[in-house]
């Protein structure tokens, strides 16, 4: 297998390659994702499959007389078959370019723009991190997915564009189940595997575990205060962030925060969240080849930037902010609360501690009502004590009223979430979140 | 077609290894996605891959290396790279494979009309033009796109045993759909895309009705912003096809998987509310219920001759009557739990591990027309094209949403209401169906987009349904 240092080398190679190869006054961008990876899930604390997967591909957008079109090609490694893979590419979409009508939206980013960022970090031996996850979990039923290794994007430009990012990660993704069929869930993720910080965040879920063993409360539909931990915070915000900032979504009228957007609704003014990809684990530039830009995206509850990509800067003539073609943020920062962690219990009272929501969808998406279901050590809590955990419930609100006319309290402290998403390539998302102390969240089922 | 085999079978056979068993699986895929998006045509999105996956056993522990480096070295250091994984794995598996059966079939499966030629990249752009520039001028209709997605599969399977399994399909997702906004309020109506992919060639667009589609969804979209909301309360529910085919996906299918029952899944897709001892005596819905898995009909999306172990593929009843008979477990869930199964052992392409997945998961037809199911009803309401899904863990509490609906009063359709949902319990939901629609209500649909696994995999699905009725749902409408 080839090491990351050599990917950097093989894609320069190919980049030097297409610039010999293109003809004026054709232009093109080039795009690389490559990553070795060790998966292994585990089922009841053991190992139930495992596997090491090496993959890389290049993305090769060729661009001629306002006509372009983008291919993709998978890489194998070898030089000489990897130009001769691209030479094709190439020819391919030189034969499909003069079918195509010239695009009014195209959009290039003319500067040659630098950037190189580089972590290698080692990681430790998966046989060995293997070992450690079913030496804590021995006795325990634990399920889980551990991922890990080095991910490489690279991006070009006809124009001398050049962006490498390259770094080796680990998420180790987990559960804890108890024989009541409860369960909490927690993840140990980063760059350096430390043991003893594995073994402290082992900990942490096995102390919670304790109190799924009290008999369980069902509750009945209706309204009840609640505590959204970051987790569960997050998958609402994953929700959002599925074409909610987008500005295509916004101008189309598609977007969940459409009423946002148009000055009709706002979120509390706590609520002040930003695409911080400065100091983040993404790649600072997009797939499309623009520097990514830290952006303001709801401001003390109101609108603020929106995700922009290359052609909706060009359509609705907006300036591009290195949004990807999905116009979705990867790196989200909310700003935190007041609320101290040790004062949760307390000042929610009678109601609900939420560990992690899921399978969220919308009722209503211009309302940005939501429904989705609770998962995961839920909690009934009466005059600040944890008293049982909760069979799982379903709730359907309006995202307005959880982070506004209901939102009381954001944490003081936040969670960094790393994402355990493997669709097609390990990603590289995260989001720092606070905890939420809602005072009104509606149960339906 | 398959000019790689004779490479690879080459290559397989000088590989070297101390494994007791080892397989290769080869997969070539290209696809093309054209879109037009409001009368302008977007950017072809064209795309190559290859690769290979490599699974040894050895004492009984199974590992996988998936590579893109198909050279004789780039072979043999994968299945050397899963072999020395296998043995240092050993302590800590799970499973023992020692004993499980591999299967040793030759055969070749292709879809449908795959000699014949697709339509030119200049033929299926003026074909989306066309029904682009079809959209009516309105100023309400403030977003729509006309889309064509193909992709092309190539798979050839080889194994220690002499299987021998190559695959060559055509799979094809046409789409549009129109949002129509008032100032205040958006509607959007779809054809296709999510609901629709088949195996084939153009056929699967005149199958769809993509052309001369573009006014009626217009159309559509306009009533449904006019529409008042659903209103709030139960009532009999119509489900035609293409809401059915949710509908049985999420609280049929996933929960029948049994690497879910095993417990697999915990940690990411879920459970599954069904126990391994409930097969053969868990009375699943109505006596009207025939659930099968169905492999069998050519132009659908999961078709196949053998899943990606290599288990030939038949028509199986999953439920018969009502009577939950058998789960949706592969070669190894089968060995696993010592249950019947089905060939539905499969991997979204060569990079990653086949688990169990659905394939084509139907509704046998029954004996009643929609004009009779529609008669039928007192207090009803017709829902058509999913939009919102969601589920718990154990597919048990469900809230579905959909596009269209319609309102039933004494036996006749009645006005258009927006923003229909539903919300019921799949244990109990199925038992409520209490009307099947005949084989001319049915429609073979699918879907490219089902998630699960870790690492997640998204693979396309079947689902071909008759519409049908449940009585007494609990349905509502929207906040708008």
């Amino acid at each position: 297998m080839s090491t990351s240092s050599n990917q950097a080398e093989a894609f320069k190679a190919l980049v030097h390659w297409l610039r010999d190869a293109v003809r004026e006054p054709e232009q093109f961008t080039l795009s690389y994702a490559a990553e070795s990876s060790a998966f292994v899930r585990f089922n009841h604390a053991k190992v139930r499959q495992a596997g090491q997967v090496q993959q890389a591909s290049v993305g090769l957008k060729l661009i001629d007389d306002g006509r372009h079109a983008d291919l993709n090609i998978t890489l194998c490694g070898d030089a000489q078959v990897d130009v001769q893979r691209l030479a094709e590419g190439l020819q391919q979409l030189r034969d499909t370019l003069p079918l195509l009508p010239q695009d009014p939206y195209l959009l290039l980013n003319y500067t040659a723009w630098q950037s190189r960022n580089i972590q290698e970090h080692p990681l430790p031996d998966t046989e060995q991190v293997v070992a450690q996850i079913t030496q804590a979990a021995e006795g325990l039923d634990l399920v889980g997915f551990y991922a890990a290794g080095p991910i490489s994007r690279g991006f070009a430009s006809s124009s001398g564009a050049f962006g490498w990012h390259q770094a080796n990660s680990f998420n180790f993704d987990f559960s804890l189940f108890h024989d009541n069929g409860q369960a909490v869930k927690a993840s140990y993720a980063g760059h350096d595997w430390n043991s003893e910080g594995f073994a402290s965040r082992f900990a942490q879920a096995r102390e919670q575990l304790a109190f799924l063993g009290r008999p369980q409360r069902t509750l009945a539909p209706g309204q009840y205060r609640a505590y959204l931990a970051p987790a569960a915070l997050g998958e609402i915000m994953d929700m959002l962030g599925w074409g909610g900032f987008s500005a295509q979504s916004i101008a189309s009228k598609n977007s969940p925060l459409q009423k946002l957007y148009a000055g009709d609704s706002s979120f509390s003014p706590l609520v002040s969240l930003d695409e911080k990809v400065s100091g983040s684990l993404s790649p600072a530039f997009s797939g499309e080849g623009y520097p990514r830009s830290d952006l303001g995206l709801i401001v003390n509850g109101k609108a603020g930037a929106q995700m922009v990509s290359s052609r909706s800067a060009a359509e609705y003539g907006l300036t591009a902010n290195g949004a990807s073609g999905g116009e979705m943020p990867s790196a989200l920062n909310m700003a935190a609360g007041e609320l101290p962690g040790a004062e949760i219990l307390k000042q929610l009272g009678t109601g609900l501690y939420i560990s992690n929501l899921w399978y969220l969808n919308y009722s209503d998406q211009p309302a940005a009502r939501l429904t989705g279901m609770t998962r995961f050590a839920t909690f009934w809590v009466e005059n600040g004590e944890i008293q049982a955990p909760v069979s799982t419930m379903r709730f359907d609100d309006s995202a307005y009223s959880l982070l506004g006319s209901q939102l009381e309290a954001l944490t003081a402290e936040r969670e960094l979430l790393l994402s355990a998403s493997t669709y097609s390539q390990r990603a590289t998302d995260s989001a720092l979140l606070p905890g939420a102390l809602i005072s009104r969240l509606t149960l339906t089922l | 077609m398959f000019d790689f085999h004779p490479q690879l079978k080459q290559r397989f056979a000088a590989l070297r290894t101390g494994a007791e068993f080892f397989s290769l699986r080869y997969v070539r895929e290209s696809g093309q996605y054209l879109s037009v998006r409001k009368n302008v045509a977007e950017p072809p999105s064209l795309s190559r891959d290859e690769g290979a996956m490599l699974t040894v056993r050895v004492n009984g522990v199974e590992t996988y290396a998936a590579t893109n480096d198909l050279s004789q070295s780039g072979l043999q250091a994968a299945l050397d790279k899963a072999e020395q994984h296998a043995r240092r794995l050993k302590p800590h598996a799970l499973l023992d494979l020692r004993e499980q059966a591999v299967s040793s079939d030759r055969a070749d499966y292709f879809s449908p009309n795959l000699d014949q030629p697709f339509p030119s990249l200049s033929d299926c752009y003026q074909l989306l033009g066309a029904e682009s520039a079809a959209v009516p001028k309105d100023e309400r209709l403030v977003n729509w796109q006309v889309s064509i997605g193909i992709t092309h599969v190539e798979q050839i399977y080889l194994n220690s045993a002499g299987a021998e399994l190559r695959q060559a399909q055509r799979f094809v997702y046409p789409g549009l759909d129109v949002t129509a906004y008032d100032g205040s309020d958006s509607q959007t109506r779809t054809l296709g895309r999510e609901n629709f992919g088949q195996q084939g060639g153009f056929d699967v667009i005149s199958r769809c009705g993509l052309v001369g589609a573009g006014p009626k969804i217009a159309d559509q979209a306009l009533q449904l912003l006019l529409a008042p909301n659903t209103p709030q309360g139960p009532r009999d529910l119509l489900l035609m096809p293409d809401q059915m085919m949710l509908q049985i996906h999420e609280s049929i299918g996933h929960p029948l998987e049994l690497d879910r029952i095993l417990g697999d899944e915990r940690n990411y897709a879920g459970t599954s509310f069904v126990r391994a001892e409930d097969f053969g005596s868990l009375q699943y819905g109505s006596e009207l219920l025939n659930v099968t898995f169905d492999p069998d009909i050519p132009e659908q999306l999961a078709s196949y001759g053998h899943d990606d172990d290599g288990t030939a593929a038949s028509k199986q009843f999953l439920i018969k009557e009502g009577l939950l008979l058998r789960p949706l477990g592969g070669a190894l869930s089968q060995f696993r739990t010592g249950m019947n199964g089905v060939a539905n052992s499969r991997a979204c392409g060569w990079n990653r591990p086949p688990i169990d997945r659905m394939a084509n998961l139907n509704i046998e037809p029954g004996d009643q027309p929609l004009e009779q199911l529609i008669g039928n009803i007192e207090h009803g309401i017709l829902m058509s094209t999913n939009r919102s899904w969601s589920i718990d863990d154990a597919r048990n509490k469900f809230q579905f949403g959909c596009e269209w609906a319609r309102l039933i009063e004494n036996g006749e359709l009645k006005g258009v209401v927006k923003n229909p949902n539903y919300r019921a319990i799949s244990a109990q939901f199925w038992k409520s169906l209490s009307a099947v629609g005949d084989a001319s209500t049915v429609k073979v649909l699918g879907t490219p987009n089902c998630g699960k696994g870790e690492p997640n995999q998204v693979i396309r699905v079947g689902h071909a349904s008759p519409a049908c009725v449940f009585s007494n749902v609990d349905v509502f409408g929207g906040d708008a």
